[in-house]
Formats: structure tokens, sequence, C-alpha cells
């Protein structure tokens, strides 16, 4: 089992933040490398169990269900059922913690996964820096730093 | 219970500040509240179990106990043991982060306790920013000092703690007793709490006892009452004392000498009070005169140290707070108790139908001697179902409640329609927060009283001693011999009491 953490400061309450992390269809309007993106079968996308079918910028295709979403931790989970990425059993957390000094917010993704032997440095490469870090860049720059 | 958290971002690499805040002893290096600080019994900081043994910058003394440490995950937890504020049930964690896109510490600070309510913004105010904002900048500091090459070629000195001391607790004016007018050589001794915590803070010292005020009489203590209000004074739960202080509320003894203003009071009288302020725990005392009731010679002083104050209790509650009539059913919790004890006799004797909650079969028998005519051993059954059942689905009339937090909701359930909850204790803690909205189901209406309300002037106080007094004569109530201590030995009479292994009244010998 492969592992990858990426956090971040992202310069904004967590309640503000949350407001749009929380949108499990909603990454088109704050990640970087997102399309366009609906949930299957007109699901609720807070819906536990809902499933967001989105398209990359660069074309691959992405069907990711939600299993977990929490408004009192500000966390949410979700599991790849298909993806151009050649990972299995990947499951990600994406929460957020307050930091009351300053009124911020910690915001940490995280993921698990099997790869093949060999491609472990790569995917993590890939999905820390190029998904995960990127997106979180993108929040910081949302939010005016 | 309330939650404090606070959180902050440290400019440095995770492993510098854990290295730093894992050293579970090493907080007086770095933090500015604290002094010193050592591990009991020379245990490894970092070993779950250790206990730091620390002094504030202000001299006030402190316990903490490390709960779990994790490298791992970088978090430590730990519970205070002893402090000179009643922070209740205080377990605090601290926790770090990395921030992997600038090399920069998540590091958060929590903790739950549990404040008397009157004290809870102070307290929490006090936690968030004396101890754990400082904390955080104290950190920083350390740091950043640590990142600024020196200009001399010497080994950086010890940190000094930055700024000034802004944990200390509020600082309280010594009281009276321990500051004896000068020319006053003479002593008593007493059990002085010198901060707030476990039965180990009662501990036997000389203290001074000036001459009596002009309205004070002293009194030789001959039996001093032990009661539940003690242990909250010793905790701080209740902030009638303020170390260093000495507790007791309830004594019987004979005026040795009188201030000038007293009359119609003598030296040699047998008297005895229950009431503010605390100083009874003590082979002499001085008290103002207003709220001594004088004992006949039919009342020893055992049996009026070991029950007038549960007995004045039980006076107002059975005819103030609620005025039992004749065919209520009365419920009353910890019937084997001091005051437990008085209210199931004293109600049986107005005429209720009493019934009794106790916590074993050994108790059961004791309330069943005293009249109880239903009995429930609520470690067994359920005591709402029971009551529900004993009334044929009517539910108590009253409900005596000085258990508190195991037994509120029950107590509610078992209430009759217009029924009325007395909570007048919390022996298994507070009760906590409730919507009031549920109580209309049944019309329920609580009582909370205080008994100082109920006592604080010799026009309140008499009556409830007067009418104590006859019942004892009538014997309408009759008191059980009280258990005996000696007054060094008031840790134990505490630990009893606690731990429940006691029925009926405890008193301290002189």
């Amino acid at each position: 089992m492969t592992k990858v953490y990426v956090s971040s400061v992202i310069p904004a309450p967590a309640a503000d933040v949350w407001k749009i992390v929380r949108d499990f269809n909603g990454l088109p309007g704050w990640a970087p490398f997102v399309a366009e993106s609906r949930i299957e079968q007109n699901a609720h996308a807070d819906r536990i169990g809902c499933i967001r079918n989105f398209t990359l910028k660069d074309g691959g295709r992405i069907r990711e269900k939600l299993l977990a979403l929490s408004d009192y931790d500000l966390s949410c989970s979700y599991a790849i059922l298909e993806s151009p990425m050649p990972v299995e059993n990947y499951v990600a957390t994406l929460s957020l913690t307050p930091i009351t000094d300053g009124n911020l917010t910690l915001a940490e993704w995280q993921a698990e996964f099997d790869c093949a032997p060999g491609r472990e440095a790569a995917l993590t490469q890939q999905i820390g820096n190029g998904v995960f870090q990127a997106a979180f860049t993108a929040l910081k720059q949302r939010f005016g730093r | 219970m309330v939650e404090v958290r606070q959180s902050t971002i440290i400019n440095a690499p995770i492993e510098e500040v854990w290295a730093i805040l894992r050293d579970f002893n090493g907080h007086d290096r770095w933090h500015p509240a604290i002094a010193s600080s050592e591990i009991d019994g020379g245990e490894p900081a970092d070993a779950v179990g250790a206990v730091r043994h620390f002094r504030l910058a202000d001299g006030g003394e402190l316990r903490e106990q490390l709960l779990a440490l994790s490298d791992k995950d970088r978090r430590l937890s730990y519970c205070l043991l002893e402090a000179p504020l009643p922070l209740m049930g205080y377990v605090a964690s601290i926790r770090l982060k990395p921030v992997t896109d600038g090399n920069a510490t998540f590091w958060e600070w929590r903790s739950e306790f549990h404040p008397p309510a009157h004290r809870r913004d102070e307290l929490v105010k006090l936690v968030a920013e004396d101890i754990y904002r400082a904390g955080f900048a104290a950190i920083r500091n350390l740091l950043g000092r640590r990142d600024v090459p020196t200009p001399e070629a010497r080994p950086v000195p010890a940190i000094m703690p930055p700024g000034p001391t802004s944990v200390a607790p509020r600082s309280i004016p010594t009281p009276s007793i321990l500051a004896p007018p000068l020319g006053a050589k003479e002593t008593t001794r007493a059990i002085l709490v010198e901060r707030y915590g476990g039965p180990d803070v009662l501990q036997l010292k000389d203290i001074a006892l000036p001459p009596p005020a002009p309205n004070e009489v002293r009194i030789r203590h001959t039996a001093i009452g032990v009661n539940f209000i003690d242990v909250y004074c010793r905790t701080g739960f209740f902030d009638l004392l303020q170390p260093p202080g000495v507790p007791g509320m309830e004594a019987a003894g004979v005026i040795e000498a009188m201030g000038p203003a007293i009359s119609g009071l003598s030296v040699g009288d047998r008297v005895a009070y229950a009431c503010p302020p605390v100083g009874a725990y003590a082979e002499r005392r001085n008290m103002t005169a207003d709220l001594l009731v004088r004992l006949s010679d039919d009342i020893s002083d055992e049996t009026a140290a070991a029950s007038l104050l549960k007995g004045v209790s039980a006076s107002f509650l059975l005819h103030e707070v609620h005025a039992v009539r004749p065919g209520e059913v009365v419920l009353v919790h910890a019937a084997a108790g001091g005051i437990g004890q008085l209210l199931v006799q004293w109600a049986r004797h107005l005429g209720a139908t009493v019934i009794a909650t106790v916590s074993s079969d050994d108790k059961a028998r004791i309330v069943e001697r005293l009249g109880a005519h239903h009995i429930i051993v609520y470690s067994r059954e359920d005591f709402s179902e029971a009551v529900i059942r004993l009334t044929a689905g009517a539910g108590a009339d009253v409900i005596y409640d000085a258990v508190g937090a195991d037994t509120f909701a029950g107590s509610l359930a078992a209430l009759a329609v217009r029924g009325h909850l007395v909570s007048f204790g919390q022996a298994s803690g507070p009760v906590g927060s409730w919507d009031i909205d549920r109580f209309a189901s049944r019309s329920i209406t609580l009582s909370r009283p205080n008994y100082s309300h109920y006592t604080d002037t010799p026009e309140k106080l008499a009556p409830h001693v007067d009418r104590f007094f006859a019942a004892l004569r009538q014997r309408a109530v009759r008191i059980a011999q009280p258990v005996a201590y000696s007054l060094a030995k008031a840790a134990d009479a505490h630990r009893d009491l606690e731990a429940r292994r006691t029925s009926g009244a405890l008193v301290l010998l002189p």
C-alpha cells in the first residue's frame, strides 16, 4: 500500500474553505485540472455513495464514489472507481482543520492505493504534486494569497 | 464540559517542534508560566504514566500525568491531578502535523474540562490565552532565537522565559486565620487545604488563631461534621474555600472565649453551627455568634456535629423547597446517606409514601429499618421503571436527588404529572445542560436549592433548627451513631465518603 500526504495552509476560515470543498461535484470550480463534472443518476452531491463522473482538462475521465462526508469534522473520503491512472484500491480523504491563531485553515489531503511495483514514486509524485498540491495552490490563490 | 481548542502554525520543521514538546518534563525550559518541573519518582519523562510535578512562576504547584505519547502520530495527552484552580477533569492533548508545502508545523493544543459554572469564562480564557497561546508564542520565540546566529563564539545560554508571567492564577488574599496580628502567638491544629485536589491535599498543620473579634466567639470543637459539600470545597467545585484555607461547615463544641460585643452566650456554653464560612476542620476556631445554636443537654455533641447541617437541610427540603403533604409519593435517592436517612424517616413521619433508592443490599437493609415503604437497589433495577410500576403508572410527586449525573434523567422519567424534582447535589457529577421544553410533557417543576439561601440569617435558620431538634426529641427521626475519624485522618474520611463506603454520618474528633 502506497501513501501520499499533502498539507497546506489556506488563508481563510475553515468554514469558508469547507463551503467550496464539500461540494463533491464542485471540482471544476476550484481544481485547475478538472474540466467538467456531473453526479451520476441525479443523486445529491452530498449523499454518501453518490458517484462523480468528471473529465480532466487533458481529456481523461475519472469516476469516484463518495464514502464519507462530515460537516462536523470538515472531511470527506472517496474511492476511485475508474481512472486512467494505474492504481487500485485507491481511497483518499480531504480534511480541514481550523487554525485559531489567525483564523486560517490547515488543509490535508491523503490517499492510499496499490500499484505495480516500481510505479510508486511516479504515482506519488503525480498524485501528491500534480493533483493535491496543485489544487491547494489554486485554493490559496482563490483566497488571495 | 467545555472544550478549549487553540492551534497555530510554527515556521519550523515538525521534527524540531516535536523534539521540544515530547519532553514532558521540559516545559519549564520554554513555557513562561513554569518556574520548575520534575518527574515524580524519577520515571523517564516520556513513560506513559509519568507524573510531572511543577511549580508556576507565582509559586502555585501542579501535578499532571502523561496519558499517552506517540512519536509516530506526534501527539501526547495528559491530565491534571492537582492544581490551585478548579479545572475539574482536565484532559489535554497536543498534536503536530506537517505542512508539506512550506516545511512548517501545525500545532493544535486542546482540552476538555468541567469548570464551576460561575468561573467558566474566566478559566476558559486562562487556558486558551495564558497557557496555550502563551506557549505557542514561547516556542516560536525559542525556535526563532535558535535560528539567529550568536555573535559571540560561546554556547547559547539556557533560554530564559520571555516576558512576564501571565498564567498565574488569581492572587488570593491570605485569609485572616493565617495572618495573625502582631503579638498574637496562639495557634491551633487544623486541616489546611493549600491547593485544590484529591483527599491528599487535606493536611494537618498548625495555623494562627487570633483573638476573637468583637462579634465573635472562640469555640473549642468537640466533634466536627463531614459533609459532601466539604468535598466540593476541597476540589474547588464550590469556591466557598479559597486555598490556603480550612474546610468544614459544621461542628459542635464549647465556647472558650468571647469578643466584647457578644451577649446572650457565656464561656462554657455548648454550641453547634452548620453554616459558612468554612473552617470547621480545626481544634479551635473563631466564629461570628449570629448563627450559633445552643445545645440542650439531651443532644450530644457528636449527634449535633453529625446531623445539624443534614437536619437543617432535610427540614428546608421537606418543608420549604417542597412542602410534603400526607399521601404524596416521595422518592429519596441515596437514601442510606447522611441526608437520605433523615429524608426517609421524616417524609414518612409527614405521612408520605416513601420510595428509597440505594446502591447495595446492605444499604437496603438500613433504609428498610428507617421505614421506607419501597426500596429499589438501582444497581440491579432500573429505578424509573420500578417507580412507575410501584405507583401504578402515576410516578413520584417529589424526588429528592443529590446524586446528580447518574440519576437526573431517570428522575425526570419517574416523576408524576406536576411532579417536582429537587436536585440538591451532584455526588456522581454535575447534571449538565437540559432542554426544559420537554418538562412540559408532564408539567415538571425543578428546584436547585442552595443551602445558604435558606440558612444565612438567624431568622431563616432558627425555625429549621427548632424543627429538627423537635423531630429528634419526638423520635420522628433518629441519628445513627456517626462513624468517627481523628481530625488528622480527614483525608481517610473524604476517601470513604467519595467511594460511597459509608452510610449515615461521619465526624472528625479533634
